[in-house]
């Protein structure tokens, strides 16, 4: 076996046992990064191998000293590439900020490189977090392992491609709608989006800031929990960043589930999802029998109007969000404009792709004059009803169980030009941002050779149950040690 | 409720963009299909629910009155991003009042 | 003539806040810094960067508030409006729409002693500062500095309740007052750390309606807003007298011209799609809160210069010069705890140690002669050691140095001299070498006295108690006469 096929826990612990070293982690990694990368293209930016080397050569001096490092030290990572990291170009995959270098570390950044990870380089994306497929990024399209001609899911298409094809041991990505949990699901990798408010916002470039939440994408249900372990916790540079008690997530893997009790929403597995994906779900389970754990169908009726709800909140936030993109203080500048308002609207015309401008336009649209109560303020109202489906629903059962997505991985193209069913791909997931509420996704089985994923819903600030009920689950369904089958680089050509 | 080319227009105008227009057209028809489907919140009763503008409990979170010097290195790094600079400035092109 | 129409005016006034960090992130909230190095992520709008609220900011906010006696919203937020311009670098500014902090006060206008009028506050929010434009006439391009961005202001919107520029001039004295007062802000106009729009219209004199309202921008003084609005009454009312309409619309206020000039679209209309910040929780406040903010402000300066009037019985002129700022205020009454005497401590208040000060250049606290040092003044006077003339000599002195005046009374040796002993032998003197003036005196021409104490005062360098000096002058003298 590969080292690079390992999980971070393996390698982790192969580590501490000094079995390997950060060094040939990372060496390893970047062979396989230097074998697949052109097929599976899930990097904006790789560092250069001779400094990420030497990164790794730090981290073993410190380890050889006996420094106490956390659990994921030496484990070479990767982050989306709309994290912020200093002097390193940040360019959330749009042309506008293709050459942006931040002269500062996103939370995250600053927390992984604290815990002595190793940065490897930064995820392809859709432009701005907008999308479902990454075929959304300025740059080029990211490929989905298990089968080349087909997506990776998005926004963070490239995080979860780059776990699937063993070229990183572990990602973040950002969850605005179902932007780790998709894309998670269509690849194979298990997907975290934390309850809001439990992991600093500071340097993630926002899309809607209501709803944007960063989480792991990881091999495994316990590297889920390492990773949370290291980027959770309360941060005063996000005023929605919640103060409370730093848990140890690592710490409920194993535990009993027993006498746990789920709901199975009704609406979930209705409208729109495919019959493979159900019945690979429900396969899933039918093992909870098996762990004492109760399921039984409850109704969240206003799951129906969520993704209306969804499309107003986010884009209006995100018409906001985009405005300073314009030219003055960084980025892209179109060139030779000597009219201020010419200039704005050259430059965002010319730096944003098609599915920015049109949510820009959506969101600008629904808070204009006129239309705010028609459009933003129902939707507010509508996000109210959400909240409350959720709340009744836990008064009762300790998680929620869902597929991530209606579909498996689909092919290249086959929706990009119609927004609407493109938007349909996030169905499921959108509801759990609405809402505030944490959600994971796990691979629970194949349909057509092609992964499929469980969600799994929780109570505020209970990803550790929700990660104890995975962790046990995980151990049933036989998804483990499923590897996707990557094609040599010849094959490309006929591929594409 | 449809949606206008000429409306659409003046959403270009407010989000500061500049379609082609081709790309109006597209976009008009798209926004009319989108916006149908969220026509479906018009099915709910809502008058009486509160909207949710903060999904959490959290309030008043404020922050100690104390001043630190901005960081001489950021600042270079910041200036060397702008497209267009002198002395210390962005420039931009003349605005008029 | 009655005058035919009615003024109307409504003022909105940016004031910014004196807290140590900016509003939202902990860059110094400092004025005058080279460009664009009072900067970082969070007030530059950097991709990724977020708001973290100031607490003394909301403190300085609520003090304003009450202190115009405004209604504290028990719920409030933020909110993001949204336009582009070159100094608003997020191309939206955090402010406050439909839930402000604050609403429904009035600041009353006082003037002589008389309520003038009560001008109802309609609304008080927080809000950012955006940056500045500089812009080069030769050049085509212009200039953004955003060292401003991000200094916490409030805005404070007024009912159209004002009736005249005087009127809006007065308002602006008095809540400039009431800002120093409460420490709010340091309200200097000319750095722009208070900054005032004017809406006014004209209406026939007893109608109710209110007539089309201009908006006027860019009065960098009181003195320009009261001319502003004054250019502006007339030339409104040649319009309407002229059977016109005046056009809604902004206008520029030209200092160097005087006039007021329509403003070239600044973006060709306005819709700032306001909607609630996500980045900020909500503001929840309690009564608890409220009320230690309460009880922390000082009296203000209107009830102050009453209690003055009525207690220490100064006069309203009196007592408005005195209430002007909280440290004169301050310093008068503390002076008045080491002497009771409000008369006299008010006349060489407003006199004198004024004088000197407006000589100087400097406010009352800036100075190191303190309410004691008055006082010892005053009673060195009492006591006859000083002479009013030499009491404003050794003020001075006092002033200058930070010694007491006891102290420069007895360096300079400037005290009186009220001692017959050593009089007496300069009254001879005086006597001896002034025979002419003697035998006039001796004539009966009394009025050659005053010639002699003047010798004898400038013998003593002033310092001979003049009384003193008369009297043992004229026994002398009469000594002399019947001898």
């Amino acid at each position: 076996m590969e080292l690079y096929e390992m999980t971070a826990y393996e390698a982790a612990t192969a580590l501490q046992k000094k079995e390997v070293t950060s060094l040939d982690l990372t060496e390893s990694v970047l062979k396989r990064i230097s074998e697949v990368e052109d097929i599976i293209k899930g990097f904006i930016t790789v560092f250069d191998n001779e400094k990420v080397l030497l990164q790794a050569q730090n981290i073993d001096k410190l380890l050889a000293e006996g420094k106490e490092m956390s659990p994921l030290a030496g484990i070479p990572m990767a982050l989306k590439d709309n994290m912020c990291t200093r002097g390193v170009p940040t360019t959330c995959a749009s042309k506008i900020l293709k050459e942006y270098r931040p002269p500062y570390d996103a939370h995250v950044a600053e927390k992984l490189q604290e815990a002595g990870t190793i940065l490897v380089g930064k995820a392809n994306m859709d432009e701005f977090a907008m999308g479902s497929s990454t075929e959304n990024s300025s740059f080029y399209h990211t490929r989905n392992p298990w089968d080349i001609s087909r997506v990776p899911g998005g926004s963070s298409g490239g995080s979860a491609s780059l776990v699937a094809a063993d070229e990183i041991f572990f990602s973040l990505g950002s969850d605005t709608g179902g932007s780790v949990r998709q894309p998670a699901s269509l690849c194979g990798v298990v997907g975290l989006k934390p309850t809001y408010g439990l992991i600093s916002r500071y340097g993630l470039i926002a899309f809607a800031s209501s709803l944007d939440q960063i989480g792991p994408l990881t091999k495994d249900v316990r590297d889920c929990a390492l990773v949370l372990d290291i980027i959770a916790g309360n941060d005063p540079r996000d005023s929605t960043s919640v103060p409370r008690e730093k848990e140890k997530y690592a710490g409920y893997l194993g535990r009993e589930v027993r006498g746990f009790k789920i709901g199975l929403p009704r609406e979930y597995f209705e409208e729109g999802i495919e019959e493979p994906v159900r019945k690979v779900v429900m396969e899933a389970m039918a093992h909870c029998g098996q762990l004492g754990v109760e399921v039984e169908e409850v109704s969240m009726p206003n799951t129906l109007y969520a993704l209306p709800c969804y499309y107003l909140v986010a884009t209006a936030e995100a018409s906001s969000n985009l405005a300073r993109y314009d030219g003055i203080q960084y980025g892209f500048r179109a060139p030779e404009e000597d009219n201020l308002i010419a200039l704005y609207r050259k430059t965002r015309n010319q730096g944003f792709g098609p599915e920015v401008k049109r949510r820009i336009m959506l969101g600008t649209y629904a808070l204009s004059s006129g239309y705010y109560d028609a459009y933003y303020l129902k939707a507010l109202k509508v996000r109210t009803l959400i909240r409350q489906d959720f709340e009744r629903v836990f008064q009762d059962y300790d998680l929620i169980v869902t597929p991530t997505s209606p579909t498996t991985a689909f092919v290249r193209g086959e929706k990009i030009n119609n927004p609407l069913t493109m938007y349909l791909s996030d169905i499921f997931t959108i509801t759990a941002n609405l809402a505030g509420v944490p959600a994971i996704s796990i691979p629970c089985g194949l349909a057509g050779g092609l992964p499929v994923g469980l969600q799994v819903i929780g109570r505020p600030f209970d990803e550790g149950r929700m990660l104890q009920f995975c962790f046990t689950l995980e151990k049933l369904l036989g998804f483990k040690g499923l590897k996707p089958s990557i094609p040599a680089k010849g094959v490309l050509r006929d591929a594409s | 409720m449809n949606v206008s080319k000429k409306e659409v227009e003046h959403v270009t105008t407010l989000a500061r963009l500049a379609l082609t227009e081709e790309e109006k057209t597209l976009y008009t028809e798209q926004f009319n299909v989108i916006l149908e489907y969220i026509h479906r919140l018009n099915e709910l009763k809502l008058d009486d629910i509160e909207p949710t503008t903060h999904v959490q409990q959290l309030k008043n979170v404020l922050r100690e009155d104390q001043a630190r010097n901005s960081e001489k290195e950021l600042l270079k790094k910041v200036l060397e991003e702008a497209p267009d600079k002198e002395k210390g400035y962005f420039l931009v092109p003349p605005v008029i009042e | 003539m009655p005058p035919e129409y009615e003024v109307v005016i409504g003022l909105e006034t940016h004031v910014e806040l004196l807290t140590e960090s900016k509003i939202f992130c902990s860059c110094p909230n400092r004025f005058g810094e080279a460009p664009n190095t009072n900067v970082c992520p969070v007030c530059l709008g950097l991709p990724g960067s977020l708001p973290v609220f100031n607490k003394n900011a909301l403190e300085l906010a609520l003090r304003a508030a009450l202190a115009l006696n405004c209604t504290i919203s028990s719920y409030s937020k933020f909110d993001r409006k949204n336009y582009f311009y070159p100094d608003l670098p997020k191309a939206y500014q955090i402010s406050q729409y439909d839930k402000p902090l604050a609403r429904d006060g009035y600041l009353d206008l006082v003037k002589d002693g008389r309520l003038v009028r009560t001008v109802r506050i309609e609304r008080l929010h927080l809000e950012e500062d955006a940056g500045k434009l500089l812009h080069s006439s030769e050049e085509a391009r212009s200039y953004v500095d955003y060292n401003r961005c991000g200094v916490p202001l409030v805005e404070i919107v007024t009912a159209p309740d004002l009736r005249s520029p005087e009127e809006a001039h007065l308002f602006l004295e008095l809540l400039r007052k009431v800002l120093l007062y409460t420490g709010v802000s340091d309200c200097k106009m000319e750095e722009g750390s208070l900054r005032c729009d004017a809406n006014i219209s004209l209406r026939l004199a007893g109608s109710d309606t209110l007539g089309r309202k201009v908006e006027i921008k860019n009065m960098n003084s009181f003195k320009a807003v009261q001319r502003g609005l004054e250019y502006e009454v007339n030339r409104q009312e040649e319009i309407l007298k002229a059977g016109g309409q005046v056009a809604m619309e902004t206008r520029r206020w030209n200092e160097e011209r005087g006039i007021t000039v329509e403003m070239r679209g600044k973006e060709e209309e306005h819709d700032y799609r306001y909607f609630p910040e996500p980045d900020l929780p909500p503001i929840v406040l309690n009564e608890d809160f409220i009320g230690e903010i309460r009880s922390k402000l000082p009296e203000l300066p209107v009830q102050r210069c009453f209690r003055l009037i009525e207690e220490y019985g100064l006069s309203p002129y009196q007592a408005e010069i005195i209430t002007s700022s909280k440290n004169l205020a301050d310093y008068f009454e503390e002076t008045l705890e080491h002497y009771p005497q409000p008369q006299k401590v008010t006349n060489w208040l407003i006199g004198d140690v004024l004088g000197l000060l407006n000589s100087m250049g400097k406010e009352i606290n800036q100075v190191t002669f303190t309410p004691v040092h008055l006082s010892g003044l005053l009673k060195l006077l009492d006591t006859g050691t000083l002479s009013g003339r030499l009491a404003k000599e050794v003020l001075e002195e006092s002033f200058l140095t930070g010694k007491h005046p006891e102290e420069v009374v007895q360096e300079k040796g400037l005290a009186q001299i009220s001692d017959e002993q050593k009089l007496l032998p300069v009254i001879d003197d005086v006597l001896k070498e002034n025979s002419n003036a003697v035998s006039d005196y001796a004539r009966g021409n009394k009025k050659t006295i005053g010639f002699l104490v003047g010798q004898v005062m400038q013998r003593t360098r002033g310092q001979a108690n003049p009384q003193l000096v008369t009297e043992l002058l004229k026994k002398q003298l009469d000594r002399v006469e019947y001898g």
